[in-house]
């Protein structure tokens, strides 16, 4: 249209292309608010989930042991028993993980081997957890004869955490471009000092966030656990010789979560709200941190 | 040019000479340690199967294959015990079913939106909130299926009577809330990878927008989205804590949303949470049901992987 028109001319369409496009045009939020369902409902389970447990958050709640009365029980034992088993998990986990994710981008030849770890990898992500609680009950609990114990939870977590994390930590070390290595190697560094030096200081960001997503998921892990044994009342605290609290038998609190919501009385309801405010904030908390970490670090090359 | 200054120190430069076979050896070294680290996840497989297999053959040798696959009761834990599996796989599709008959449409439609209707400003909005769905731990799934679909809503809106305390489709509707990010999200990557020129070509020729989402984009990604419905099953099918709490323990061959029944991962948990004693068959029996579930979430991984693999280059 030449600029200096005098007037805009505009077209209607008319019949069965005025419908078509009053149709498309109408799509726009029905589709617009399928989307919003699943956001509305992520509010609606939050609403409903303050409303219910907020009031029974308190310093007593925390400090706690576990009762069969719904007003004095608390998350003492449960909350200790996460952070044990959480912590021996990740220190557990995370060599293995980043090594396995290191020797597949950085030193396995190409080869069948190769190719079958990978394959491997993608499918022991997908085994569902339940799984890992058997195979955490057979060897841990009682081939190895450990019992329901921290070190037993941990060791099972750790297989099932394995997996995701190492294929996020491969996507971080990819991310890593070929220039970076061939100039550390162009220098005389060994392979090692290449990827020591220069690799995982640039993928460090990448794999720090794919290993707190991992431990998050690790932290709502509730059937796995309870296959292992640790569905328990604990009514003490762990010992803080690492040696000792291992052999602990333990609960956590997404098992503290299971154990309230089953039973039948409705105060205990409450109780289990009031967990899942927490164990809710301290996810999110978690899944926060690996955001800020992946957007504060993000490196272009 | 610059010219290269050898080093001042020679001592130095010939100590660290004198180093190198030692970095050779640590360098071997450290190469072992990673690929033992590689191991430990071929170790995992190997253990799984051993497990589950080594201890589902010695389920065989107490009960019968005639008694797992063509009986129809699955009654492990009151005489007269039988082990007919169809009730708990039947429990298994039932959910598979009801929350994928909610989680597709939803999913698609979400996935259309945010590919082909948002503006990027609302789509980078929406698309962490959405995803922030798949970081809610299952149990916390499990007790709003139990206390808010249940009992907050089904049972005072359609009435005691109609709706058991225990239904498949509470279990559901949350299952459908847990895949629901997996499938929009994995479908909405499949639809922005799709070329704007055939997009272009469509709208060229006349077409809504609606049309070219729907004739056009939906079905150049059609693999991406087949692949995320795929992995969605695969984890409706292995997920235990909500099927648990919210959908019962009573092994039902029916695919009623309004029954109580009991799927292959409910009755592993109960089994669990017993204390069943080793070489009891119904510690045996967690494991027979647990090769069941394995393969049948092997069964939907895999296809995924081959339909991955075998669509991925498709416009490159």
């Amino acid at each position: 249209m030449p600029a200096d028109s005098p007037e805009t001319i505009t077209l209607h369409a008319t019949g069965a292309v005025a419908r078509r496009q009053a149709i498309s045009r109408g799509s726009r939020y029905i589709l617009l608010a399928a989307s919003l369902l699943g956001v509305a409902m992520l509010f609606v389970l939050g609403y409903i989930t303050v409303v219910d447990g907020i009031g029974r958050i308190s310093i007593d709640f925390l400090t706690n042991y576990p009762s069969r009365f719904a007003d004095q029980a608390g998350l003492r034992s449960s909350a200790l028993g996460t952070i044990w088993v959480l912590g021996t998990t990740i220190v557990l986990a995370i060599p293995v993980a980043v090594g396995t994710a290191i020797w597949i981008e950085e030193f396995a030849p190409k080869n069948a081997l190769l190719t079958f770890v990978k394959l491997n990898l993608a499918n022991l992500a997908g085994v569902p957890s339940i799984i890992y609680g058997i195979l955490g009950l057979a060897v841990f609990v009682r081939f190895a004869d450990l019992g329901p114990s921290i070190l037993a939870g941990a060791l099972t977590l750790t297989l099932m955490i394995i997996p995701m994390t190492v294929i996020a930590s491969q996507e971080a070390i990819k991310q890593v471009p070929p220039s970076i290595r061939q100039a550390a190697l162009a220098v005389g560094a060994t392979q090692w000092q290449t990827v020591w030096y220069h690799v995982l200081p640039s993928a460090l960001p990448g794999i720090i966030t794919g290993v707190i997503l991992s431990v998050s998921r690790a932290a709502g892990e509730t059937a796995a656990l309870i296959m292992i044994g640790a569905f328990a009342f604990i009514a003490y605290d762990h010992s803080l010789n690492p040696g000792q609290a291992l052999q602990d038998d333990f609960t956590t609190i997404p098992i503290q979560i299971y154990n309230w919501t089953i039973r039948p009385q409705e105060a205990f309801r409450a109780n289990a709200a009031a967990a899942i405010i927490l164990l809710m904030v301290a996810v999110f908390a978690l899944n926060l941190t690996a955001a800020l970490i992946r957007e504060r670090f993000r490196r272009t090359f | 040019m610059a010219v290269l200054n050898p080093d001042p120190n020679a001592s130095n430069f010939r100590e660290s000479l004198r180093k190198r076979p030692l970095n050779r050896w640590n360098e071997m070294l450290i190469k072992a340690a990673l690929t033992a680290c590689a191991f430990v996840s071929l170790a995992t497989t190997a253990l799984i199967i051993i497990v589950l297999f080594g201890e589902t053959i010695s389920f065989f040798q107490d009960v019968s294959f005639s008694d797992f696959f063509l009986n129809s009761e699955w009654q492990p834990l009151q005489k007269p015990v039988s082990f007919g599996i169809w009730e708990l796989v039947a429990g298994t599709l039932n959910v598979v079913f009801w929350s994928l008959i909610i989680a597709v449409p939803i999913g698609m439609a979400t996935a259309i939106y945010l590919s082909e209707y948002a503006s990027p400003r609302i789509r980078r909005t929406l698309k962490p909130i959405l995803e922030a769905l798949a970081g809610v731990p299952t149990v916390v799934y499990a007790f709003f299926a139990l206390t808010f679909i249940t009992q907050d809503l089904l049972q005072p809106g359609l009435g005691k009577g109609a709706v058991p305390i225990f239904n498949s489709f509470s279990a559901s509707v949350m299952l459908a809330v847990m895949i629901l990010p997996t499938i929009a999200s994995l479908s909405e990557d499949a639809m922005s990878n799709v070329p704007r020129d055939l997009r272009e070509a469509a709208y060229g020729l006349g077409s809504t927008r609606l049309e070219v989402s729907l004739r056009v984009v939906v079905p150049a990604a059609l693999s991406g989205i087949i692949v995320s419905i795929l992995l969605g099953i695969a984890r409706v099918i292995g997920e235990t804590m909500i099927v648990a709490i919210a959908a019962g323990s009573t092994p039902n061959l029916t695919l009623d949303p309004f029954a109580s029944i009991q799927t292959m991962t409910g009755y592993m948990l109960q089994v669990g949470l017993g204390d069943a004693a080793r070489g009891t068959v119904d510690y045996r029996s967690l494991f027979a049901v647990g090769t069941m579930l394995f393969l049948m979430t092997l069964v939907f991984n895999i296809a995924a992987q081959l339909i991955v693999g075998r669509y991925r280059e498709e416009y490159e």
